[in-house]
This record gives C-alpha cells, structure tokens and sequence, in this order.
C-alpha cells in the first residue's frame, strides 16, 4: 500500500467515522442545522425545478386545461339545472303531499289537484287560471281550495283550462261564519288584494284571533271552508253593522298548486231571488 | 305576408303578460306588455297593419281576461288611433311619441275598466285604483317601454323592409 492509498482510506475512515457518529446523535445541534440547511436548499432547487418544468411544459397543459375546464363547466351547469330542477320537485312533493294530507282530513269531498299556470293579465282583477279544464270534470261554480284554506270558485271553463276568481277579487263577496262569535257575516275583496268583513252584527262579540269559515248560505260554496281570521274590529255605536279586516289563510302569491271540490255544484238561487 | 308574425308575438306577450308579467308587482299594478306591444307597433311609421293587430291583441286577451270585452276592444283600437295620431305629429322624437302613447294609453285603458267595472258594481274606490293601480302600472309601464320600442322598431324593419316601403 501506498501513501497516497494510505492517506485516502484515512480519509475516508475520518468522514465514514464523523458520520456514524452524526447519524449516532453525537453531534445532535450540528448536524440539525446542517440538515435544515439541506432541507432547505432542497426545498428551494425543488421549487425552482417546478416552476421551470411547468414553465417548459405550460403550452401543453394549458390546452388540456382549458378542454378539461370547458368540460367541467359543461358538467356543473348540468348538474345546476339538476339541481333545481330537483329543488322545484321536491317543493312540489312537499306541497302535493300536504294537499294529500288536507284531502284525507276531509273524505266528504273529492279533489282534482290543478297547477297555477297564469294570473288575470289585468290588475283590476284577482283572477288566476288553473291547468284543469272541463275535461278533468272541472265546472263552473266549484271551489278551489289549498291545504291552507279557500282559494276562491271556478268562473269560466275551456277544454284543458280554467279560470278561478280568488277571494280576494274586488267582486267576490262570500257568506261566512265566525266560529266563535257563532255568527254570520260577509266577505269580500279589494283592489289591493285585502278581504275584508263585513255586515257583523252590533250583538256579536267578535275578538282578533277568530277563525272565519264559510257558512254555505246561499249555496255558492260548502260550508265549513276555513278562510282566515280576524285580525282588527272596527266597531262604531252609529253604524248598523261592525266590520273587521281578516288575514286570510292562503297566501294568494304564491299558489302553485289548488284542488278543485269536484262533488261541489253550486246553487243557483237566482229565481228565488224576488 | 310576413305579417303573420302578429300570431306569435301578440299571443307570446298575452302569455308573458299572464305568466309573468302578472307577478312583476309594483303595489297593485303591473305593466301591460300587450298595450307596450300594439302602442309601439301602430308608431312605426311604415306599418300598416296596426288596426289588424290591436283586432287579434283583443281577441287573445278577451279569451284570457274577464275584463269587459269592450273594454279591450274601444281602449286597444283607442290606443291604436292615439299612436297613430302622435306618429304623425311627432314623427321626429319616436321615443318621446312611445312615452306619449304609453302615458296617455295606459291612463285611458285604466279609467275605462274602472268605470265599466264600477257600472257593472265592482266596489272601487277611485283614490285606491289611481294610487295602487294606475300609477304604479303607468311607471312599469313607461320602464317597459323603450326595450320594447326597439324591438318593435326592428320588426318594422323586417316585416317591411325598405325597398319594399320606398
């Protein structure tokens, strides 16, 4: 053996040495920062190598990406129009079956179920159109109902269609009973889509709160109908009748679905009429 | 010929005008696509068809409406002569003749139904029709009415194009 093959395996004794004593945790504080500085210029040539390969590579992927991207966007607004196409369902169902669950509380009656599919195109009168007509048995006089309450009567009817007046048309005056006051009175609409009572006599003892249900009096609807309660009197000693304003039970915007009373005929008392 | 395209478009607003227009509230009043529609129509000055429209514009909406049936018949075909009137006068401010014929139309057909309607014993009280009905619907009204003006303008220009016009 040489010197010079001497002085190498001395050498490579030295550093094999001071590195089994390093990775033996002899030099602990040392080689720790000897490591994080590794680490860190690691970390560094590491970064700087990605940035230059996506550099390098960008033209290519971009392409990708873009298609990609063009393809996802085509997915997500598929499945947005799901999605409200699913929301819509879902209220649906859940309007359908509280009609369900009204039309079952009440087996007396039976019940076509109509979509709301327009409203009168003048703002004089509160009228709407259902997606039911004469041939689903639909006839002129027959109530309209939700779940909530009375929506109103049949007007006119076309083969697929029909035209519902609403209890709050300025025209509209129903015959009603205030359960607890056990009296009669009646309602009717206005221009703004308020219903009011009116015709309660000075006697009746009438509170805020009071269910109002139709009393079937003169036989354009059946009775026992909810239709709302009284939320203020009005009540004046010089007047003939007390009066009151009623907040009705149905939310008139926003019916989307009705059921039509379709054993209901109304009477026509006309003749009677002197 | 192309005049046939008063079918579609006038049933297409009497639709808008029930499904949607109808829901667009402002108090108690909504605009009136149907009178926007025929105003501007009859103000083209190359149209000739105005009388025909405003005919079908009231049957469509006869058959929807349970206004009066003459209500739709003398306040369209007034509309009609209004715009015509104005168009000829005020040939060079078209958009100040669509305001015009909006203000004027919209304030006419709405005094006819409250009369007919209160004739007929409709419970109105005037004050509630003016301030929750007709001035708000008068605002949609003249809102609606430039966007619609456009439109109406270009259909003029297809349903009559110019060398056909000269």
């Amino acid at each position: 053996m040489n010197s010079r093959s001497l002085q190498t395996t001395i050498v490579f004794l030295v550093i094999g040495g001071i590195l089994a004593l390093a990775l033996g945790g002899f030099f602990g504080t040392a080689s720790r920062q000897f490591s994080s500085v590794l680490v860190e210029f690691q970390t560094w040539v590491s970064t700087r190598y990605r940035g230059i390969q996506d550099f390098v590579t960008a033209p290519r992927d971009i392409i990708s990406l873009r298609a990609r991207n063009a393809k996802l966007e085509a997915d997500v607004s598929q499945l947005q129009a799901q999605v409200i196409g699913l929301q819509q369902r879902v209220s649906q169902t859940d309007i359908l079956a509280a009609l369900v669950d009204f039309s079952r509380s009440s087996p007396e009656n039976t019940y076509k179920a109509a979509a709301v599919i327009g409203r009168d195109p003048s703002p004089f009168l509160h009228y709407i159109i259902i997606n039911r007509g004469s041939n689903s048995d639909i006839r002129r006089g027959m109530p309209v109902v939700t779940n909530q309450g009375l929506v109103g009567r049949v007007d006119a009817v076309i083969a697929d269609a029909a035209r519902v007046q609403l209890i709050t048309d300025p025209a509209s005056v129903i015959n009603v009973h205030l359960q607890n006051a056990e009296t009669d009175a009646m309602l009717s609409g206005s221009v703004t889509g308020d219903v009011s009572l009116d015709m309660i006599s000075q006697d009746a003892s009438v509170e805020p709160g009071d269910i109002i249900l139709t009393s079937g009096l003169g036989g354009g609807y059946p009775s026992d109908l909810i239709i709302g309660q009284v939320v203020t009197m009005r009540t004046l000693e010089f007047e003939l009748f007390q009066q009151a304003t009623v907040q009705p039970a149905v939310d008139f915007t926003r019916l989307d679905i009705v059921l039509v009373i379709t054993n209901f005929r109304p009477v026509d008392i006309t003749p009677l009429v002197p | 010929m192309r005049n046939i395209v008063a079918f579609p478009l006038l049933l297409l607003a009497v639709i808008l005008q029930s499904a949607v227009v109808s829901q667009v509230k402002l108090l108690s009043g909504y605009a009136d696509l149907p009178l926007l529609v025929l105003g501007a129509w009859a103000l083209q000055d190359r149209v000739k068809s105005a009388w025909h429209w405003a005919a079908l514009g009231c049957i469509m909406l006869a058959f929807v409406s349970t206004m009066p049936w003459l209500v739709l018949v003398v306040g369209y075909f007034a509309l009609v002569f209004i715009a015509q009137t104005l168009q000829r006068r005020v040939w060079q401010a078209p958009l100040l003749a669509m305001f015009s014929v909006t203000f004027i139309g919209t304030l006419f057909i709405h005094l006819l139904s409250f009369i007919v309607l209160r004739i007929l014993g409709t419970p109105f009280v005037f004050a509630d029709v003016i301030g929750l009905i007709t001035l708000p619907s008068l605002l949609l009204n003249m809102l609606f009415s430039i966007p619609i003006y456009a439109f109406m303008r270009d259909l003029a220009r297809w349903v009559y194009p110019s060398e056909e016009y000269e």
